[in-house]
């Protein structure tokens, strides 16, 4: 039975701990991003919001609230695993799993979990608060779903990768402040691509958050600047190549073995 | 029968050209209290690092009870405890939470795992501590968290690096039972040390290690027999001003009431007395210097260091 097999415990194990951490430091983990996007919808929603107008047709805080949950979710996935897995590595504690004897897919998957729980508990806090603001409404529930838990996935990795490679404190913002940040404001979050002008909107082609926030809204509101299955395409091919490249840095033991 | 350990040309180079081990080869037999001695940096934690694979080796082949850790890394991983030299845990989870979760890391059931960390912790002395977070335990009590941890998965093969360092007296102690306990339930045990107190109360079998060569491989009584002279004590009855010449027991003045002596570990002492109190002197009491593995280990590194490293 695979819910005896000693990989499988070792899976739920990293997963409960994982858990435990994010809700232990509740006010770090689930806090922030409630506020900012509180915030957000507040001052993009009700007070400018009202001033733009429509967006493709739909009022600006409809159009927005799928990238704002987008955002929280590529956030919270991203910073869960890169600091809950460097701390882990700064602290030595991750020996405690280099000496069992885990499959390195297993440990992978377990931080993977970790994160993807964090970000969909914060997804969950967001929509409720929006539901203060707007009527939500889904379009797709299959697509929502999906798409959350992809960007989820993608992310996490992405924050894994990163702690793998930090070797300092430092080096686990340099990615969230000067790579996320700018692609998720520059990903559609706010704004419509069609907005933009020709040479613009050909350069966030190549902005996978773009296909990200664009399927969620479709998945929301059922209206986007791009088709969901370019979007779902891309998101697969993410996860993939990115399992495969944190799974192909676990077994080499970059940053981990001596 | 396997050998818990088997160790062949074992050899480690750091990317920087450093050789911390080379050529090792070391045996530990099933059952065994194994002590690996050496100075720092010798490559006594290179050589546990291996075995845990935590660090990958340069050359060699290492098995654990009959497991290749090339060919089968899992299996030998299962059989393995470990106890590092530096702590690896996590500050802010409870004493009970880092056991259990170390045993669902090896694939043992939650339900088992608990009552396992509750038997080790109770024999540990921890289990009053077992919802504090870890921060808050003593430096010797979070060592033997780590050795409740260690064995929460009921490994055949118990690696020690340094257990008890930092550890009180009286801590020391009953961790020192507890494992030998463990041993004589049939737990093989490695164990590294700069205690060579320790070792010499715990060992059977020693290995002493230098620049990453094993220096000698044997059994501690074999060891201590090569041991040809020992520096003694003697704590005097009343205290003297002279210092007589005896002729093959060349006497030191430590203070008033103590002299130092090297002897013959052949000499008779005896005679050392009887020509003491013919000069007056009368023993209270006799003890080592140091301890006796001290001096052999230091008189086997002094002879080595003597040798240019080509010539070893």
């Amino acid at each position: 039975m695979i819910i005896n097999s000693r990989p499988f415990i070792a899976y739920c194990t990293i997963v409960r701990k994982e858990t435990k951490r994010v809700l232990r430091i509740w006010p770090q983990t689930l806090l922030p991003s409630a506020i900012s996007m509180f915030l957000y919808f507040v001052i993009f929603g009700s007070l400018i919001g009202t001033r733009i107008g429509a967006m493709n047709g739909y009022d600006y805080i409809d159009y927005i609230m799928p990238g704002l949950l987008i955002m929280a979710v590529i956030n919270n996935a991203f910073a869960n695993v890169v600091s809950s897995f460097f701390s882990a590595k700064f602290q030595r504690q991750i020996e405690e799993l280099l000496v069992a004897p885990i499959p390195n897919a297993i440990i992978l998957l377990g931080f993977i979990s970790g994160g993807v729980l964090r970000a969909l508990l914060v997804a969950g806090i967001v929509a409720i608060i929006a539901g203060g603001f707007t009527q939500l409404q889904v379009h797709s529930w299959l697509l929502l779903i999906t798409v959350l838990v992809l960007t989820a996935v993608i992310f996490s990795t992405g924050g894994l990768i990163n702690g793998i490679f930090s070797r300092k404190f430092d080096d686990i913002s340099i990615i969230p402040t000067f790579v996320l940040t700018p692609l998720t404001y520059l990903g559609g979050v706010f704004y419509s691509v069609d907005l933009l002008p020709d040479f613009w909107r050909n350069v966030s082609v190549f902005n996978p958050i773009l296909y990200m926030v664009n399927a969620f809204r479709y998945a929301m509101l059922g209206a986007s600047d791009i088709q969901p299955w370019r979007a779902l395409i891309l998101l697969f091919f993410l996860v993939c190549a990115l399992f495969y490249f944190a799974l192909h840095l676990l077994d080499r033991g970059v940053g981990l073995r001596k | 029968m396997h050998d818990a350990i088997a160790i062949t040309g074992l050899s480690k180079v750091w990317p920087d050209g450093t050789r911390a081990l080379n050529e090792v080869r070391l045996n530990v037999e099933e059952g065994e209290f194994f002590a690996l001695l050496g100075a720092n940096g010798a490559g006594k934690s290179t050589t546990i690092g291996i075995l845990c694979c935590l660090i990958e080796k340069s050359a060699g082949k290492v098995t654990i009870y009959g497991h290749d850790l090339d060919q089968a890394p899992n299996r030998a991983r299962q059989l393995i405890g470990i106890v590092p030299q530096e702590l690896n845990f996590s500050q802010f989870e409870t004493c009970m939470d880092i056991i259990v979760n170390q045993g669902g890391y090896y694939g043992v059931h939650r339900s088992l795992a608990i009552d396992r960390a509750e038997k080790y912790m109770r024999l540990l002395e921890l289990w009053d501590k077992r919802n504090l977070m870890s921060m808050y335990l003593s430096g010797g009590m979070k060592r033997r968290l780590m050795i409740a941890r260690a064995l929460v998965h009921e490994p055949r093969l118990l690696l020690l690096d340094e257990p008890t360092a930092g550890v009180d007296v009286e801590l020391r102690h009953s961790t020192w039972k507890f494992l030998v306990d463990l041993n004589r339930q049939g737990t093989s045990i490695l164990l590294t040390t700069h205690y060579l107190e320790e070792a010499e109360r715990l060992c059977r079998k020693i290995a002493i290690i230098d620049k990453g060569r094993i220096v000698i491989s044997t059994s501690m009584k074999a060891l201590l027999a090569r041991l040809e002279k020992e520096v003694l004590i003697l704590d005097l009855l009343q205290a003297t001003d002279s210092l007589p010449a005896i002729p093959g027991y060349p006497l030191k003045r430590v203070d008033e009431g103590t002299l130092e002596v090297q002897v013959d570990r052949r000499s008779n002492l005896f005679a050392l007395f009887a020509a003491l109190d013919g000069h007056g002197i009368q023993v209270r009491s006799v003890r080592n210097k140091s301890n006796r593995l001290e001096e052999m280990f230091l008189s086997l590194i002094a002879r080595r260091n003597s040798v240019p490293d080509d010539h070893q």
